[in-house]
């Protein structure tokens, strides 16, 4: 006695298997470069835990695993397709950015809106950038004196400017437990898709149905 | 079909171009950072310290003490309490109270402290006895040819050749910042070296021991080199 597929609400699949491991790796990576980072860089708490090598080790093997799981999503096809919809800007998305209505659905957004996609290249860049500048201060070798001041300087900023993108990312997070739901268990209601993502929705009836459209 | 529906796929490639743009603003910080950073310090240091808000002082200007310990906490030495021994390959061991060594001549100047890894507190104002003084007081035997530095941390060590400790530069600091070294900066008693970088500094010096060859220190057990001079 199950209902048809398209009868009332219905789950839709937002992120695939790989795609959610790939999320959940960069978090628990990036939660212990947070940690560490705050121990080797905040004055009190580095005298209070001390043990200055142990957390070196620590944040710069996390750092150099971080960007391991986002090549590694490259494998699978639903990453890839995600990866598309995030690199791409359409005029729609200039006009999300601009609009003080960008909430109120006028604006038909797809499965990514245009400030997740900001977010995500600036989350992406940031972490290339604070790999290879973390490489010029683990390895002095590698650059001359001022390369490795300036190299000091960039890690400090870009780290800076991560880490308010990682807190905007939570406080989004923590406002919408349906979002969270469509990271943890990869789906989401339709409710929800209709809602948040109404251009998403249009296109997955249609891949469903292709004479619905 | 909605219309936004085919545009959702087609679009600029807003997102690889700002990965790019990170990356190059990255490699332009790399190359030019240090001087950005010496003038934002120099703009912004008379405003951090009148800052009533203290806000300033979060944003990482980069010409702050970054703190370094290797163990988990580091006991205190009271002024009565501390002591520095010299030893190894000397004709005349001796161990210093810290009134023993306020009471010697002592060498003043201002020096940046240099770290391996980049960071660098311009203009810091150093007092101390010069290494050289002890070492002569000590009558080393012909067969020493370097210096090793103990912590009372229990586990930091350092080492310079015989050569490098007689350079002028090079003193036991019993003032940095203009007041008695601090614990956390390794008080009351830590070593300075101008020349070299921040790791042949040893911290909470408990110990000066001559030897016939270069020890390799904590760090340079670790991989960094055991000549610690700086290099442009």
């Amino acid at each position: 006695m199950s209902p048809p597929a398209d009868a009332g609400p219905q789950a839709r699949r937002r992120f695939s298997r790989a795609e959610r491991a790939v999320h959940w790796s960069v978090t628990m990576l990036m939660t212990v470069c947070i940690l560490t980072a705050a121990i080797l860089y905040n004055e009190p708490l580095a005298i209070l835990v001390g043990h200055r090598r142990a957390v070196e080790l620590v944040h710069v093997y996390a750092g150099f695993a971080l960007p391991l799981p986002l090549l590694l999503g490259v494998a699978s096809i639903a990453y890839r397709a995600d990866l598309r919809r995030l690199n791409r800007f359409t005029s729609s998305d200039w006009r999300w950015l601009r609009s003080r209505r960008r909430r109120d659905g006028t604006i038909r957004v797809g499965k990514f809106n245009a400030g997740q996609k900001v977010n995500a290249s600036l989350t992406a860049g940031s972490i290339f950038v604070l790999l290879g500048t973390g490489l010029l201060m683990f390895f002095p070798h590698l650059a001359r004196l001022s390369w490795r001041t300036g190299a000091t300087f960039v890690h400090d900023w870009f780290a800076l400017g991560l880490g308010l993108l990682v807190l905007g990312h939570i406080a989004y997070a923590l406002k919408d437990p349906e979002a969270r739901r469509g990271m943890r268990l990869g789906e989401v209601s339709d409710e929800w898709a209709r809602a948040e993502h109404p251009a998403w929705a249009d296109e997955l009836d249609a891949e469903q149905d292709p004479n619905a459209a | 079909m909605p219309p936004d529906e085919p545009r959702e796929r087609a679009g600029a490639p807003v997102g690889r171009r700002t990965v790019v743009g990170l990356l190059a603003l990255g490699g332009a910080g790399v190359v030019g950072g240090s001087w950005v950073q010496n003038g934002l310090a120099r703009l912004l240091a008379p405003l951090e310290n009148r800052d009533p808000t203290g806000l300033i002082a979060l944003f990482p200007l980069g010409d702050t003490f970054r703190f370094y310990s290797v163990t988990g906490s580091v006991p205190t030495r009271t002024a009565a309490s501390y002591r520095l021994a010299v030893s190894g390959l000397v004709t005349r061991p001796a161990t210093y109270t810290l009134a023993d060594l306020q009471a010697l001549p002592q060498t003043r100047f201002v020096h940046d402290f240099q770290c391996v890894t980049g960071w660098r507190v311009p203009d810091v104002h150093w007092a101390g006895v010069p290494l050289s003084l002890l070492l002569r007081r000590a009558e080393p035997s012909p067969a020493a040819r370097a210096v090793r530095f103990h912590s009372f941390d229990g586990a930091y060590t350092e080492s310079m050749t015989l050569d490098e400790a007689h350079r002028s530069d090079v003193i036991v600091a019993l003032q940095m910042l203009g007041a008695p070294v601090t614990h956390d900066h390794g008080g009351p008693v830590r070593m300075y070296a101008a020349s070299m970088y921040g790791y042949k500094s040893t911290k909470w010096l408990s110990g000066i021991e001559l030897t016939r060859d270069a020890v390799p220190g904590y760090w340079e057990r670790r991989g960094y080199d055991i000549d610690g001079t700086i290099k442009d």
